[in-house]
């Protein structure tokens, strides 16, 4: 074994083989279950968190480890060996998407409210921005809250909300102006309760998700629930895309690497013609490409999240490590079951799985087209 | 606390180094670039005509260029291995492939070998010389019959008392006409499988080396090309570099020096085209505006860019475990493959947003297009990248 690459050092290799030990024996071995379910069961939360898993990257004094976003990285990248996209979508949502809002903007008593019992594994979290009419356009969102006395009365629905049925509290974008688009949206964390509703969606992959259309009738909300500034959400927006964008990378970097190796262990063990499959030309030469791929989606992706830590902002770095590690997630996939042949399209093997997980990757979190847009810009063009 | 306000504002312009840099690789790498601004590409159309002049040599050993990751006790600077990827990098500012590659046999091909395993004597006699620039080297794998299967050359070396006797004949080999001296790859002991290869140092004034003819090529046509014949030519036994019957194993570990700097420069070649191609699509107005600004143009850059990006990671850090001692054959082919391949997509691309302007001559994005092509071949093919990549996993 090489030595590690910056920015990871010793701490995080053994961060990572515990990561990986405990998402072996205690998720991996149920995801076909929960594929077909089409939920993972909440108990999944506590388990996690047992394990110190859901803070990583948290401060102690708020039930943390103390660690920082390279540790959280590791469990982004080791995820993937649950091989159901969907699970670690759900256990992602809840560590990387929903708390991290409540953590850099939330207020103490929020923070001790929500953060603390998340990162317990009592209460779980989602996020929701996106809406039927509002997607990568942001500043067209509609769902409304208006202000009443002590609070707000939200009125609207979000989609496409991962752990939209579970969730104890969403950390939801409204409207709140009539002002320019870019000053107009707020953030309120919703508790479940009446007038919020949900509806599980029916999805290509992502199985054991559930990823929901969340509707708010007439949901009084505090105003000690106001996350953040009123009128500045699209900040707080902006200010976690980038770390999502490197859990998406992360996560498609840890599930290519697994995807390659169980497809060069069958090409190795499956025979054709008198021999194993990858004494094949063809084959070895697929496999090899496939392994640069991983290779580079890890290079770029490390490099990134270095910057990121440093606090270096890498936007550039970043959007290009999401660009560029989902589309070649999906088109590995897609070789991995091609070089399975028939059994690559059967359910008992993993890889049609994976490829249909994989191909929400260039989609979500800010579509390919929207990160080129955004390298565009950056280029000044 | 992260402040909603910095995140909001990245400073994308601003020039962050990798990890590999520091403050003067940075500092070299302007002096390069301002020597090649000023004094290579003025010429780099003339030398298309003319292939470019011994004279850069001289130049650039005098400016210390050309031992830049080479010991002092030979002239060289004392630098890290980083610095000579500098050098792989900024000698594109010349915009002449055929110069970058001329260059890049002198220092990371041809000398290593010397200097690795040369004796005090070849590496006075070869080195020093080499990195003033007032000797230029060459190095002699490929053979009208044999290029990637180093195995199959028949170039012979028969041990006739203290002296050997060459004959055969080698093709393809940059800065052939203008070399004093050529390591060469012969075999020694047909019978012996990879442990029958030995290389020499051979003077290329020596008698019955006949340098046969100036190829002509597609593309790098600053740099000359030769095949090279050897009939009957006498050396000493020492002309031995290395050790008789490891000639094999040598020229492998040469090799991956050699996929290392020309990964480093198929990412230079293509960022030096992107930025030329840029700073084009900026200008050229078509339906009222710079074509720049119609979406499919701009994502045709983001696309080229974050290509790029990916090459320049993976030589990146596969430099950083060359340098500290590593042998990532695995990574250093993947480099190789990527950053090749990466460097003809992107020419291609570029010569499209250019339009009818790629298509000519004057624009130069055709010579980079050209250029670039030899980098899937040169070096090992990115079929022979394959393969290694597979191997090493014991496919």
């Amino acid at each position: 074994m090489s030595p590690l690459a910056p920015p990871f050092t010793d701490e995080h290799e053994e961060l990572r083989q515990s990561a990986r030990g405990f998402i072996e024996r205690e998720l991996a071995p149920h995801a076909q279950q929960w594929e077909d379910d089409r939920w993972f069961p909440d108990e999944v939360f506590p388990k996690l968190a047992a394990q110190g898993l859901l803070g990583l990257k948290y401060p102690e004094s708020y039930g943390g480890q103390g660690g920082d976003y390279l540790h959280e990285a590791v469990l982004c990248e080791e995820m993937a060996r649950t091989g159901s996209g969907g699970t670690a979508a759900g256990i992602g949502a809840h560590i990387n998407i929903a708390t991290p809002p409540i953590w850099k903007f939330g207020t103490e008593e929020q923070k001790q409210r929500y953060l603390v019992p998340a990162i317990r594994g009592e209460l779980i979290g989602a996020l929701a921005i996106t809406e039927p009419g509002a997607g990568s356009d942001v500043a067209a969102l509609s769902t409304r809250a208006e202000r009443v006395d002590g609070g707000w009365v939200v009125n609207g629905e979000k989609t496409y909300i991962t752990n939209g049925v579970r969730a104890h509290f969403i950390v939801t974008a409204v409207k709140t102006s009539a002002a320019d688009r870019h000053h107009d949206i707020s953030f309120l964390i919703v508790e479940r309760g009446e007038g919020v509703g949900s509806s599980k969606l029916e999805k290509l992959g992502w199985h054991a998700s559930d990823t929901a259309t969340i509707s708010f009738a007439d949901v009084f909300v505090p105003e000690e629930n106001m996350l953040g500034e009123q009128n500045e959400g699209f900040k707080l927006i902006m200010a976690n895309f980038q770390w999502e964008r490197l859990a998406m990378a992360l996560g498609a970097v840890g599930a290519m690497a697994l995807a390659w190796e169980r497809t060069a262990e069958f090409a190795r063990e499956r025979a054709a013609f008198g021999k194993p499959l990858s004494g094949h030309q063809v084959i070895r030469h697929k496999l090899a490409d496939l392994a640069t791929s991983v290779h580079t989606c890890r290079c770029v992706t490390y490099d990134a999240l270095r910057r990121f830590v440093a606090g270096e902002e890498p936007l550039r770095e970043v959007t290009m490590a999401k660009l560029v590690t989902q589309r070649a997630s999906f088109e590995l996939m897609d070789e991995c079951l091609q070089i399975h042949g028939g059994a690559g399209y059967m359910r008992e093997y993993f890889i049609e799985r994976a490829a249909r997980d994989a191909r929400l990757g260039p989609i979500g979190c800010g579509s390919d087209e929207i990160m080129r847009e955004i390298l565009g810009r950056v280029l000044a063009l | 606390m992260a402040t909603a306000e910095s995140v909001l504002k990245p400073d994308y312009q601003a020039t962050r180094k990798h990890f590999i840099f520091n403050d003067e690789h940075e500092q070299l790498r302007e002096s390069i670039t301002n020597f090649a601004i000023k004094e290579l590409a003025p010429h780099a159309d003339e030398w298309e005509e003319t292939t470019f002049p011994d004279s850069v040599f001289r130049r650039m050993g005098e400016l210390g260029f050309l031992g830049l990751d080479k010991p002092e006790e030979y002239g060289g600077q004392g630098g890290d291995y980083f610095s000579a990827i500098v050098l792989g990098e900024a000698i594109s500012n010349a915009n002449c492939g055929g110069l970058s590659m001329g260059i890049a046999v002198q220092t990371d091909m041809a000398m290593p070998p010397i200097l690795a395993l040369g004796t005090e004597e070849q590496k006075q006699e070869w080195a020093v010389p080499a990195i003033k620039g007032e000797k230029i080297l060459c190095l002699g794998i490929t053979e009208p019959d044999a290029g990637s299967d180093v195995k199959g050359i028949k170039t012979r070396a028969v041990r006739d008392g203290d002296e050997y006797v060459i004959n055969g004949s080698k093709t393809y080999i940059t800065n052939g006409h203008r070399s004093d001296v050529i390591v060469l790859v012969t075999k020694t002991d047909p019978d012996a499988g990879y442990d029958g290869f030995t290389l020499f140092l051979v003077p290329m004034d020596s008698p019955g080396v006949i340098r046969e003819k100036k190829l002509q090529k597609m593309g790098m046509h600053a740099s000359d090309t030769a095949l090279l014949a050897f009939q009957d030519v006498r050396v000493p036994a020492s002309a031995v570099l290395g050790e008789v019957g490891k000639g094999f194993y040598h020229i492998m570990w040469e090799l991956q020096g050699e996929r290392m700097i020309g990964a480093a420069g198929s990412v230079a070649g293509a960022q030096k085209c992107f930025d030329r191609t840029l700073e084009y699509a900026k200008e050229r107005e078509a339906f009222g505006k710079a074509i720049g600004h119609f979406q499919v143009i701009r994502h045709k850059f983001a696309e080229m860019a974050t290509k790029i990006e990916t090459a320049r990671q993976l030589v990146y850090v596969t430099a950083w475990r060359f340098a500290n001692g590593e042998y990532p054959v695995r990574e250093i082919s993947m480099a190789k493959l990527h950053a090749s391949r990466v460097a003809c997509e992107v020419a291609d691309e570029c010569i499209q947003i250019h339009g009818g302007a790629g298509y000519m001559k004057e624009y130069n994005v055709e010579r980079v297009w050209r250029d670039m092509r030899l980098n899937r071949i040169g070096a090992g093919t990115d079929e022979i990248m394959l393969e290694v990549i597979g191997r090493s996993y014991g496919l």
